[in-house]
């Protein structure tokens, strides 16, 4: 079953799938054809806001082994339209996927990966009360909040980017953690830039409107 | 054998509903306009156009069924089995190009209805399923046949809902119908609350309209298909694989006039088998596993890919690494998600097949010279003929049943299959011609399709001739069906390819567990053809080659629905065969050739 004297260019001549192509499909000098490297990505998702889309959505993250590191929804001004701020981290061709899939969903009515956004994130953490001045005083350093002082336990709050929370939470480890919670991210679109919009419903993004959103941010 | 045709009414149903926990019962409306919930549902129906109906009757759905008993236009088909309503709707889809429509009860009835769903959604089938539920204030407490069937069947639709509202329940409805046959089609789902259906509204349902949020692609990027064409008409042994989305959105006239034009070779997918007729001097048949080893070798060497709705499913493809390794892929989908997903797109063409061919036609200057291609092509049809044993051997040869079948039925017969290795036979030894005429189960490889999926088809398209291809596995999987198709009387011709055994299990246990057959081989199996009598269907048996001709002749002249029971040779498998995530070019024709493959 030789494959026998084909015509055309010899192998090595011919153009082949590999190495990277722009949206037009020109292909890019020296650049893999795709990244398989896991990079984190911030996506925002506007939903309608009706029951059991965030099953929908969670569930698509499960069935398609996306790795998902936090997700949140929440009201907008428009009581019929909830956002998902979503952190995934995978592989690019992954994050296109995650983008596409999550798109084609029909209470998806736009997706968007924040490439630079503001975000933030709560933790609420419950220490042993034993030095509250020194509580406090970290507390104070991270602009944090305390939410409840007693005399054993003291509940405070902390808003900030990932870093942030990983800090405060490693210098209230001294008193003793009883409890923590966190909320995962919340984020929007930094500047002018809109994050995912219903006046832009990307429910069919194009394929060259995908890939340009991340090519932007190699 | 007395078996007339009854076309009874549905009749109303008097027993008492297994659990009657709604708070009022609406009496039966003798008007036309909507008064309840269930008449909502009905109406939306008629807007958006449907005749025909697959369903299975209980306690939640009963509402819906009386608000139907006033409606004789609608053609409600009473199934054995909620699989097959959901397959004999799924048929109908393929049939029609519009969504099939099937009802089911809460509980077990929608959970029976899964499979169907599952088998729908994997192959962009248009279904539309109503469920009944368990009145909306006992959903949660594990009533009487309660069952979170939005829950369950998430992952299998395109879209679900459960109904909330009488006053909205009817567009609910027709916005579940819109979405199962736009863009790219797909089964939906409406969970109707028993209490939702018998409440009072008399507000009608708009005609049929997906939310505006939803807009399918139709026009690829422009500088993309520059791009492709200008790849292309550089391209010295181009293809073109015509996948599922070809016939499902209407391109095929297009497609044959731009490969015509160009003399571009066609290969197709399973799904897109009559999308490109097969007696074409440039049609190369199915490629894939078991497809023919032409069609294999075409896209294993190609320098350019024309991909057109195909999702490069595993099945096709093989090994990614060696899929036409050598060629760019230009990729035309509706579905953006399928852009470099399973293969990678050089050139994403998302849009309307049909629009994106007449986009890439217009951009080409000039077709390229591919004369030495087409040698090469021949060469390779030449080469790996599909073959095998003379149709006098004994035992009888199952290819032989197959296209003896072809010849004695006219062109555009609509064929339907199980899942197996007849499945494999009737795809090969078939020749399809015309889109619409291949209904099969693809991507899930449902076992039992095939005949529930012939009572679709035949409701679909009753003038047409409908011959389904089913494995005695297969069949018995879903042949309580048999009692529909006799009850209205469908002229269809079940083909039982019986090798006595599960055979493509055999075939894989043969090839890759050293021929250990666990529970592959039944040693006993019905005889189908007195069973058929017992149905009150018309039964026969073949043996003998020589009987063929004549059986399958007198089966398909029967005005009814026959079985015919071919007692096949139970140790022929089905070549050629690329072994699971091989190599395309690398095909086996015998036992001894796969075994080299290993
Ligand atoms: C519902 C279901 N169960 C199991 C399988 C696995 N399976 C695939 S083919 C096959 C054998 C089918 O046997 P038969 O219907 O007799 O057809 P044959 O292969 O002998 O033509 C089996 C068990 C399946 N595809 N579907």
């Amino acid at each position: 079953m030789s494959r026998g004297e084909l015509p055309g260019a010899p192998p090595e001549k011919r153009r082949t799938p590999d190495g990277e192509r722009t949206d037009q499909g020109i292909p890019v000098e020296g650049v893999d054809r795709q990244t398989h490297e896991p990079r984190r990505a911030v996506l925002s998702a506007l939903v309608k806001h009706e029951p059991g889309v965030l099953a929908e959505v969670s569930g698509l993250f499960s069935r398609r082994q996306y790795n998902i590191e936090s997700l949140t929804v929440g009201e907008t001004i428009d009581d019929s339209l909830a956002r998902m701020t979503i952190v995934v981290e995978e592989s690019r061709p992954n994050i296109d996927q995650v983008k596409k899939q999550l798109a084609k969903r029909i209470p998806v009515i736009s997706v968007r990966e924040l490439e630079e956004a503001v975000q933030r994130e709560l933790v609420i953490v419950k220490v042993d009360g034993d030095s509250p001045d020194q509580v406090n005083a970290i507390t104070e350093m991270y602009d944090g909040q305390t939410l409840d002082a007693g005399p054993r336990s003291i509940t405070v709050e902390i808003t900030g980017d990932e870093q942030r929370i990983d800090a405060a939470i490693d210098a209230y480890r001294q008193f003793g953690i009883r409890e923590l919670t966190r909320t995962g991210y919340a984020a929007l679109a930094r500047g002018e830039k809109p994050t995912a919009q219903v006046s832009e419903p990307n429910q069919a993004p194009t394929e060259a409107q995908v890939k340009t959103e991340t090519i932007a941010d190699d | 054998m007395d078996r007339t045709a009854q076309q009874q009414p549905p009749t109303a149903q008097h027993d008492p509903p297994e659990s009657d926990t709604s708070a009022s019962q609406a009496e039966p409306s003798e008007s036309d306009g909507v008064e309840t919930g269930a008449d909502a549902v009905v109406a939306a129906l008629e807007a958006a156009g449907v005749d025909d109906l697959f369903g299975v009757q209980g306690g939640a759905i009963m509402p819906v069924y009386d608000a139907l008993y006033d409606h004789d236009e609608l053609n409600h088909v009473t199934m054995a089995h909620e699989q097959g309503a959901a397959h004999a709707a799924d048929a109908y889809g393929i049939v029609t190009g519009e969504p099939g429509v099937c009802l089911a009860t809460s509980g077990p009835g929608a959970t029976n209805l899964v499979t169907g769903l599952a088998d729908a959604s994997m192959d962009s089938d248009p279904v539309l399923a109503l469920t009944g539920q368990v009145p909306t204030d006992f959903v949660g407490s594990d009533a009487f046949q309660e069952t979170d069937t939005t829950g369950v069947t998430q992952p299998i639709t395109k879209h679900n809902s459960f109904a909330q509202d009488p006053d909205t329940v009817g567009d609910a409805v027709g916005t579940a119908w819109a979405l199962a046959n736009d863009g790219r089609q797909g089964p939906t789902l409406v969970d109707l609350p028993k209490d939702v259906s018998l409440a009072e509204t008399t507000s009608e349902p708009d005609s049929p309209e997906t939310p505006d949020t939803y807009s399918p692609p139709t026009e690829a990027d422009e500088v993309v298909v520059r791009a492709a064409t200008e790849a292309l008409e550089a391209t010295q042994r181009p293809v073109i694989l015509a996948g599922g989305g070809v016939i499902k959105g209407e391109a095929c006239d297009r497609l044959r006039s731009f490969a015509r034009e160009y003399e571009i070779p066609v290969v197709t997918t399973m799904p897109g088998l009559g999308s490109f007729p097969e007696d074409d001097p440039l049609s190369m048949g199915m490629a894939g596993m078991h497809g023919t080893g032409y069609a294999n070798l075409a896209l294993a060497n190609c320098d350019f890919l024309l991909g057109v709705g195909t999702r490069f499913d595993d099945r096709l493809t093989g090994g990614v690494e060696t899929f036409a390794p050598e060629a760019e892929v230009a990729h035309v989908d509706i579905d953006p998600a399928e852009m470099s997903k399973n293969i990678f797109a050089d050139y994403p063409l998302v849009g309307d097949a049909r629009r994106v061919l007449d986009q890439l036609d217009d951009a080409i200057a000039t077709g390229p010279d591919l004369t030495e291609w087409h040698e090469t092509c021949k060469r390779w049809v030449e080469t790996y003929p599909l073959e095998y044993e003379m149709p006098d051997s004994d035992p009888l040869k199952p290819e032989y049943v197959v296209e003896t079948a072809d010849a004695v039925t006219p062109e555009e017969t609509i064929v339907t299959t199980g899942v197996g290795q007849h499945q494999m036979w009737a795809c090969l030894f078939w020749e399809y011609t015309e889109p619409r005429t291949w209904v099969s189960s693809h991507g899930l490889g449902t076992m039992g399709y095939g005949l529930p999926a012939a009572i679709g088809a035949k409701v679909a398209a009753p003038e047409t001739e409908v011959v389904c291809f089913e494995g005695d596995g297969s069949l018995l999987m879903t042949i309580q069906s048999l009692s529909v198709a006799v009850r209205e009387n469908l002229d269809i011709t079940v083909v039982v390819l019986n090798n006595e055994a599960i055979g493509m299990v055999r075939q894989w246990q043969d090839g890759f567990f050293e021929g250990r057959h666990m529970a592959s081989e039944y040693g006993w199996v019905p005889e189908f053809d007195t069973l058929a009598e017992a149905f009150g269907a018309r039964g026969f048996r073949i043996d003998e080659a020589e009987d063929v001709e004549a059986t399958l002749t007198a089966a398909h002249e029967y005005d009814g629905p026959a079985v015919v029971d071919a007692h096949i040779d139970p140790e022929e498998n089905v070549y050629p065969m690329v072994p699971s995530g091989g190599d395309n070019a690398r095909f086996a024709l015998n036992d001894e050739q796969l075994e080299g493959l290993e």
